[in-house]
């Protein structure tokens, strides 16, 4: 146990150590509070921040309405809180998601090999050659009804997200199927794992006792990265329109009408793209730091 | 006495890039219960091979491996999978850093469904203190110990299922000289008291003289002596073999780790030479070393050698 | 080599023959049905009539075949109508194709040079403050929403300080060289600092390692900024990787590309692909996709030659 808390310990002190990897920490943190802060300010206040109200649209910040309210009068800080919280979790959700097909696909390609190692990375390598963007995009107009959804369910805000999580996902799962396999390859061949097979154990075994402990740590950094990448596929695809759908706030679609605005009211189209600008960079920096933390050339005890 | 564990003309071959390497070439070979048999060789003659292929970690290309009379299958090695253990070179690759040692050593325990969680942890201790470990080393993670300790460690987690047979790959290699007797001594002190058989691989024929009942020499893939070790020290009747021991130091002179001995270098197991595959480096060779590949003779009773003209043999 | 390319240009094939099955059942799966604007043009059609006209134009056949008739046809160079604009859709495609690869191009250059500058001036003293400055300014460049990025743009030097036109190729009535230029300012640089940032890095990284390495060959200079000789010998070595993964960081790039049409109303790709979407034009919008897929492919099969070119360590 003292290992294990050694381990952690030493890399925390060398995470700790990497002042931008820990300001991102903090600044992630607090960001988090502020998208969370609408539950308490809605119990308070008692504003629905989907409700619009047209005789209050582009109203000025005042005491009731810190930022003000938006092109259909709801309050913009409230917006900017509950569209975070959407952002935020399909970030983590799709990279959850993506984070899985990639693992199994790079296992599966590192550790049995051969044919099936051939044909995962040229399918890999396909995706990697496809420029994602567009295929969002076409992937996101898909009706859902032609694939056998109900239409009450197309059109619900929930078929939105997940729409939009799966679809990142299912495009954004290469980097780490990847990595994941040149891992895999690398400790496929250690003794321990020769020893856990004289041992008895099968294949399943050995991946979920020797494979995935060990392949972790590169794997938390690039799902690190993949969370700021997801967030921007978020805001893009719902700033065009084919991501989270309105009523529903994301930072992307607080954005959808921001180019119009952009001569009325700029302030509308600065706040979110601010946001994510600031959660994608605190993210990118922490990945940073969690690599200079887990680096195995400062892994090997002293 | 049927043997533990037997293996019949077994053959390893490598599909590579550069073509098909011929790891292992028609081996056979059978460990009695019991008993120590060494497995000595260059670097490269495949003496992991075999020792894979007898644990089971290797499928032969070509032959069999039999264990009391029957013929090794997937699914039969399945069943006897607690009896055939392993012990690697390297202490450092051999122990699962992201595991705790209690847990490494338990593992073939909890894969083989030994026992209950308390017995097993009852079992991890008396191993580690049969090792000479302190108990404590039990929550503690490998990384934390010196190389003879791992080795400890490994030794521990192969005694762990009860096996009858361990295949030690060159398991002091890896050591300190200062730590190897003592690792040699707790192998021997254990493989007594178990009644253990052992596969011990090794390229220090010091130590195999020290340890060994029997002895395999094998060449570039191949089988090439097979002898008690009295016999196969006193008088060796393969040139290779004779080559081997002349390398060893006698006390007082100066150690020559094996290179530099034997003319010339070990040929490439992509291409094998033909008829005896020793005759480019062979004193003895004759023309027909080179067209036709060499019989088994028996010199002696027990000793089994592969060559045209064995040594000693109209000397006596 | 020539075999190399040989496998590479088939691989790329079947790549995008996979692909336009895929795009062509994905845009049958958008809302709306070809029928729709033909049928809302005319008012009173029955549904019996609809059926007909849906058998007439294959839409009642299986999927399979309907991509088979198309495939046909586009190797043919048929790539069939846009409904949207009305003329055949390589009419529309082709000026689209060049303009995107104007901005492309463009972008590109432009990254790459300032990236080199950037990176290698982090690189000389890394852990500098000149080091931290230019990591921050290319995570910036990582970090933003490239849609926003020109939003902000048009915000500050369009609509405040009326620099620069905001959309559009050109003005009507104007379109000459310099007017050309206006337009192009704001996507160029929009998308050649999104992209800048990531390369920045690879430039970085590159350098810091080949410039480790060759100080470890030499075994001078210890302590010493680099010298110039050591530098440009870094650089071409540092080069190779630096300049494959530019080229294969293509498709972020024409993703990059779209988007900055669409914000500033360039007539490219992007923005054709985008409103072919919207517009359910279907012809328009499978033949965009697959031409961005092409160009992406080829990008990346050209990088790949580039680099077994340039580096004599992969045998063709
Ligand atoms: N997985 C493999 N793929 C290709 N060739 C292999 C493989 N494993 C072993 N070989 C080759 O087979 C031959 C025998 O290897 P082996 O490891 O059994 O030798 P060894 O006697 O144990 O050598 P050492 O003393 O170095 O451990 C060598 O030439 C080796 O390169
Ligand atoms: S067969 Fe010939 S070459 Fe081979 S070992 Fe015997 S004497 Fe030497
Ligand atoms: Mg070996």
């Amino acid at each position: 146990m003292s290992a294990a808390s050694g381990i952690w310990a030493r890399r925390w002190q060398r995470l700790r150590g990497h002042r931008a990897g820990m300001a991102s920490l903090v600044l992630l943190a607090l960001l988090l509070l502020f998208v969370l802060a609408d539950v308490p300010l809605e119990a308070i206040t008692g504003i629905d921040p989907n409700e619009a109200d047209l005789f209050a649209r582009f109203d000025p910040p005042s005491w009731a309405h810190p930022l003000g309210m938006d092109e259909a009068g709801r309050d913009v800080l409230l917006r900017l809180m509950v569209g975070g919280q959407i952002s935020l979790l399909v970030g983590l959700l799709a990279t959850l998601l993506g984070g899985m097909i990639g693992i199994a696909v790079g296992v599966a390609a590192g550790f049995w090999g051969g044919r099936l190692d051939a044909l995962l990375m040229r399918v890999t390598d396909g995706m990697i050659a496809l420029p994602l963007l567009p295929l969002l995009i076409v992937l996101g107009a898909v009706d859902l009804t032609k694939i056998g959804f109900s239409s009450e369910f197309a059109h619900s805000g929930a078929a939105g997200f997940w729409r939009i999580v799966v679809i990142i996902a299912l495009v954004d799962w290469t980097a780490i199927a990847r990595l994941v396999r040149a891992s895999t390859m690398q400790i496929r061949e250690r003794d321990y794992i020769r020893a856990a097979r004289a041992a008895g154990a099968g294949s399943w075994d050995i991946i979920a006792t020797h494979i995935l402990p060990n392949i972790a740590t590169p794997i938390i950094v690039a799902l690190t990265l993949t969370v700021g990448r997801v967030i921007l596929f978020e805001s893009v695809l719902s700033f065009l329109g084919f991501g989270v759908v309105p009523p529903t706030p994301s930072w992307g679609n607080m954005l959808n009408n921001a180019q119009e605005l952009v001569t009325t009211a700029p302030l509308l189209a600065v706040y979110p793209g601010a946001l994510i600008f600031l959660v994608v960079m605190a993210v990118n920096f922490l990945g940073d730091g969690l690599q200079h933390a887990f680096d195995p050339r400062s892994e090997q005890p002293e | 006495m049927s043997p533990l564990l037997e293996a019949r003309d077994i053959s390893v071959q490598f599909p590579t890039a550069a073509g098909l390497v011929r790891a292992v070439e028609g081996v056979s070979l059978a460990v009695q219960p019991g008993e120590v048999l060494a497995l000595v060789g260059e670097s490269g003659s495949g003496k992991s091979t075999v020792g894979f292929v007898l644990a089971g970690l290797q499928t032969p290309t070509r032959g069999q491996v039999l264990h009391d009379g029957r013929v090794l299958d997937r699914a039969v090695w399945r069943q006897i999978r607690r009896e055939v253990q392993i012990v690697f070179q390297d202490p450092f690759g051999a122990l699962d850093p992201r595991m705790l040692v209690g847990d490494i050593i338990a593992e073939p325990l909890r894969l083989q469904r030994l026992g209950n969680a308390v017995e097993r942890a009852a079992r991890v201790a008396l191993l580690l203190d049969q090792v000479g470990l302190p108990g404590e080393a039990a929550s503690r993670f490998a990384h934390e110990f010196s190389g003879g300790q791992r080795q400890r460690i490994a030794i521990a987690r192969a005694l762990a299922p009860k096996p009858r047979l361990i295949v030690a790959d060159e398991p002091l290699s890896a050591l300190d000289v200062s730590v190897q007797s003592q690792i040699l001594n707790l192998l021997k002190d254990i493989q007594t008291a178990e009644q253990l058989a052992l596969l011990f691989i090794s390229h220090d024929l010091a130590v195999v003289n020290h340890l060994a009942d029997r002895v395999a020499v094998l060449y570039l893939g191949r089988l090439v002596e097979l002898a008690p070790r009295a016999a196969l020290f006193a008088a060796p009747a393969h040139p290779y073999t004779r080559a081997l021991l002349d390398a060893v130091p006698r006390i007082g002179r100066k150690r020559l780790r094996g290179q530099g001995v034997i003319a010339g270098e070990m040929p490439s197991p992509l291409a094998p030479p033909s008829g005896c595959v020793f005759h480019p480096r062979c004193p003895q060779a004759q023309a027909i070393c080179a067209i036709l590949a060499p019989p088994w003779h028996e010199p002696r009773p027990g000793q089994a050698v592969l060559c045209h003209f064995p040594l000693g043999e109209g000397a006596q | 080599m020539n075999r190399f390319i040989l496998r590479r240009l088939l691989q790329s094939a079947l790549v995008l023959l996979v692909m336009s099955f895929v795009i062509y059942g994905l845009i049958g799966l958008m809302p709306g049905d070809p029928l729709d604007v033909m049928v809302a043009s005319v008012p009173g059609v029955t549904p019996e009539q609809i059926a007909r006209l849906r058998a007439i134009y294959g839409l009642d056949q299986p999927l399979m075949l309907r991509y088979f008739h198309w495939l046909m046809a586009a190797l043919q160079g048929d790539l069939g109508y846009s409904r949207s604009h009305s003329v055949p859709v390589l009419a529309v495609l082709a000026p689209a194709l060049w303009t995107t690869c104007k901005l492309m191009l463009i972008s590109f250059v432009a990254a790459v040079a300032l990236s080199f500058v950037l990176g290698i001036t982090a690189a000389l003293k890394p852990g500098g403050w000149l080091d931290g400055a230019i990591g921050l300014v290319a995570f910036a460049g990582i970090s933003v929403p490239v849609f926003w990025l020109a939003l902000m743009m048009i915000l500050v030097f369009a609509v405040e300080l009326h620099w620069l036109p905001a959309s559009g190729g050109f003005t009507v009535g104007d379109g000459g060289f310099v007017d050309q230029f206006r337009h192009l300012v704001m996507p160029v640089t929009t998308l050649a600092l999104a992209t800048t940032g990531g390369f920045t890095r690879f430039v970085r990284a590159s350098m810091i390692e080949t410039l480790r390495a060759d100080h470890i060959r030499t075994a001078r200079a210890k302590g010493n900024p680099p010298s110039r000789v050591v530098l440009v010998h870094a650089l071409r070595n540092a080069m190779i990787p630096v300049l494959t993964v530019m080229a294969l960081s293509f498709g972020s790039l024409f993703s990059g590309a779209l988007l900055t049409e669409t914000m500033f109303a360039q007539p490219g790709m992007g923005k054709l692909i985008y409103d072919a979407i919207l517009s359910n034009d279907f012809n328009l919008a499978l033949s965009g996709l697959l031409f961005a897929t092409l160009i992406t492919l080829l990008a990346n099969l050209a990088a790949d030659l580039a680099y077994a070119w340039l580096d004599p360590r992969i045998k063709l």
